[in-house]
């Protein structure tokens, strides 16, 4: 690791290089109410104006809890959805409204892994099938034929390759989701979006699927945007970490500086959700509680969308959009990059002191 | 561990089992629904036999056995004139054959419920796929349309409809005729039950996560529709298939009843049934076309609910 006061050097990646991913003020509404004659007059605030880079090789992972938008951001991230606006740059190409046959070359180097392994497998097709779809789909024929490059991913994610005349209904959750992963390395991509890829898994199964994960990262040289609803999971596996709120990123840092010193109210509300393992930090951590439910992406709360349950809001978190911004200033040490949304970030320590 | 040594057991049959497979095996199970499967079958075969069946037994259905028959009292002997040759006795009046009435009503029947059947499958599932997969304002017409054909009074547009029309139409008369007109009458009026069930399919099925990966791998439409989509909907489409057929078999008996369905002296059940009103006091005479239509309607309607409980453990019951 490099000094952490200089602002400039990334730790492990040079500052100069072209990020894989660039996502600029990207906006989802969801028009809601539109019937055959009257207009829509409202809409889902699904995604409202985020902006993040992903760098070749890292894993960037966006935490929030459920509706905040992570799955909306995931699949205009892929183009599954097209943006109300804002720009996605992938590799050097702005994609964000590309038709889709300009599209589909594209998608050999953008894939997704779904977080459901019920229904990310069609019951109908084998899995010799399913893993088959990408070559025949983007009309690519590997070497020693399709047949065998499916039984060699099917091992690369540690499948039995015989089991390819099987049906999805004969595998666990685990074993299907490890068949989504294979499907979605067959066209060898360099961008991988996983939307929640072990939480519709047990708990004993998620961390044989997060490992999976990561070596398959250092095999293949791939980049993940990596998407969780809570904290914790993502934790080792992250270089990177976005908090996200009712549409928007509330604080992006490196992993250790926002694990450790997270300073937007929502992310430390979250991280005291999150059991600490160290028995020193947990008498040290205040446990907040976050009161009242998630307002409504219909209509969420003007100027900062967390101010109706954040314990530190004032007047002016009522009428003024806090922006996104480096933190630079104050006691605390922070690597590059820690960017955080708030009018009154916390301070390190702050807590500690309220004790 | 227990689990293992299941992995290493199973290992050993490498062909998967697919979800109709094991549908089949459960519908083999199903006493209920075999019964009924079995009884479809049957008739079937003694409809596509009944020449040669009728044959042996009391004749063709139109014969007439005034000497069997007094003219003022009905049948002679019991039960309407049970006997080995005329084991469902014969008509007051004419003395024809029941039994030979019953089987050749028995193809009437079932040719007009089946190819209705297929007519409204067609329109059903071309209508609820397109409306389901496109949704926006093609679904919100094509479900108004269905909406329309449900609520529209049918036998009454039957009925008025064999008063306008004419002898001759499509290049046929008479009734092979009468025949193609039942069949798209009752077909046109009973599909939007499919296309109903088709449309709803089609909607929570294009939601699913397969969809968009096979999109995000990208899919062009007609493979999602023919590769991703109608393969999960042949289940749903051959289980209600199967459940509208017994409507339509009822359908076909009414406007025979009503005097609107294939013309005298062609064999109907719902002529049959019509004919014997007038002499309730023989009641074997309504008996055997009525015990047929239950009968055929119950077989299908067991059957489809077990091809349905196959597909579909969590439905029902
Ligand atoms: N296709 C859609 N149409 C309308 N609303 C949608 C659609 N997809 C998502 N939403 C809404 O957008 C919000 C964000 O959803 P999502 O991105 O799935 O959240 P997350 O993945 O973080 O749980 C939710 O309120 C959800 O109901
Ligand atoms: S801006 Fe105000 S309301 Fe929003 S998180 Fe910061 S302190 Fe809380
Ligand atoms: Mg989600």
């Amino acid at each position: 690791m490099t000094t952490p006061s200089t602002e400039t050097t990334a730790p492990r990646h040079a500052a100069d290089e072209e990020p894989l991913l660039k996502v600029e003020g990207l906006v989802k509404h969801f028009p809601i109410g539109g019937g055959f004659l009257s207009k829509s007059t409202s809409a889902v605030q699904a995604v409202d104006g985020v902006d993040f880079e992903v760098r070749k090789g890292e894993t960037f992972s966006i935490v929030g809890e459920s509706g905040c938008g992570k799955s909306t951001t995931a699949r205009l991230v892929t183009r599954l959805l097209e943006p109300t606006s804002g720009r996605v740059t992938f590799d050097g190409t702005d994609i964000s409204h590309l038709s889709d046959a300009k599209m589909r070359p594209m998608r050999r180097d953008i894939q997704m892994i779904f977080q459901d392994p019920y229904s990310s497998l069609n019951p109908r097709h084998t899995v010799g099938k399913i893993v088959g779809a990408p070559f025949k789909l983007q009309g690519v024929d590997p070497e020693g034929g399709r047949r065998k490059a499916v039984q060699e991913l099917l091992k690369t994610v540690g499948l039995n390759p015989e089991h390819y005349n099987r049906y999805p209904h004969e595998f666990s959750g685990g074993q299907r989701q490890r068949i989504g992963i294979a499907r979605t390395l067959a066209l060898k991509p360099k961008l991988i979006v996983a939307d929640e890829p072990v939480s519709a898994l047990d708990v004993s199964i998620q961390a044989q699927v997060v490992n999976l994960l990561e070596d398959l990262q250092e095999e293949l040289d791939l980049t993940y945007v990596m998407i969780a609803h809570d904290l914790s999971v993502v934790r080792h596996v992250s270089d990177r970490v976005a908090v996200m709120y009712l549409g928007k990123i509330v604080e992006i840092g490196e992993r250790d500086d926002l694990y450790d010193r997270p300073r937007h109210p929502y992310t430390v509300a979250m991280l005291s959700a999150v059991p600490v393992p160290d028995t020193k930090r947990r008498e040290n951590r205040e446990r907040i509680r976050l009161v009242g439910d998630v307002p409504s992406p219909i209509n969420p709360p003007p100027a900062c969308r967390f101010h109706t349950r954040c314990w530190k809001a004032q007047e002016i978190c009522r009428t003024e959009e806090p922006p996104l911004l480096q933190i630079t200033s104050g006691p605390a040490v922070t690597g590059p990059g820690h960017t955080v949304a708030c009018h009154f970030p916390v301070e390190p320590g702050e807590l500690a002191e309220k004790t | 561990m227990a689990s293992a040594s299941l992995v290493a057991e199973s290992d050993k049959e490498i062909q998967g089992r697919s979800l109709s497979q094991i549908a089949w095996r459960r519908l083999r199970k199903d006493k209920v629904a075999l019964a009924g499967g079995f009884f479809i079958v049957f008739l079937i075969v003694v409809a596509i036999f009944a020449p040669l069946i009728t044959h042996i037994t009391g004749g063709p259905p139109n014969e007439y056995h005034s000497d069997l028959v007094d003219p003022a009292l009905g049948p002679y002997g019991t039960f309407g004139g049970i006997s080995w040759q005329h084991p469902m006795g014969v008509e007051p009046i004419t003395g024809r054959d029941i039994f030979s009435r019953v089987l050749y009503g028995a193809r009437i029947s079932l040719l007009i419920a089946l190819l209705a059947t297929a007519v409204s499958v067609i329109i059903g599932t071309v209508v609820g796929i397109t409306s389901g997969f496109f949704g926006g304002w093609v679904d919100a017409i094509l479900s108004r349309i269905m909406d329309m054909f449900l609520a529209f009074p049918v036998l009454v547009f039957a009925i008025a409809l064999a008063g306008v029309f004419p002898e001759k139409a499509f290049g046929l008369s008479g009734t092979p005729l009468k025949l193609t007109l039942l069949i798209f009458v009752i077909g046109f009026f009973s599909w939007p039950y499919i296309g109903r069930i088709v449309r709803g399919q089609t909607i929570s099925l294009r939601e699913r996560e397969y969809v968009e990966a096979a999109r995000s791998l990208g899919a062009k439409r007609p493979y999602i529709l023919r590769t991703e989509i109608l393969p999960n909907l042949m289940a749903p489409i051959l289980v209600y298939a199967t459940l509208i057929i017994p409507t339509n078999i009822l359908f076909e008996a009414a406007l025979s009843f009503l005097g609107v369905g294939l013309p005298p002296p062609t064999a109907t059940w719902g002529g049959m049934l019509s004919d014997a009103v007038i002499y309730y006091t023989l009641p074997h005479f309504m008996f055997w076309p009525g015990l047929a239509i239950f009968a055929t309607v119950m077989a299908f309607n067991l059957f489809g609910d077990g091809l349905r409980d196959a597909f579909d453990p969590r439905s029902g019951r």
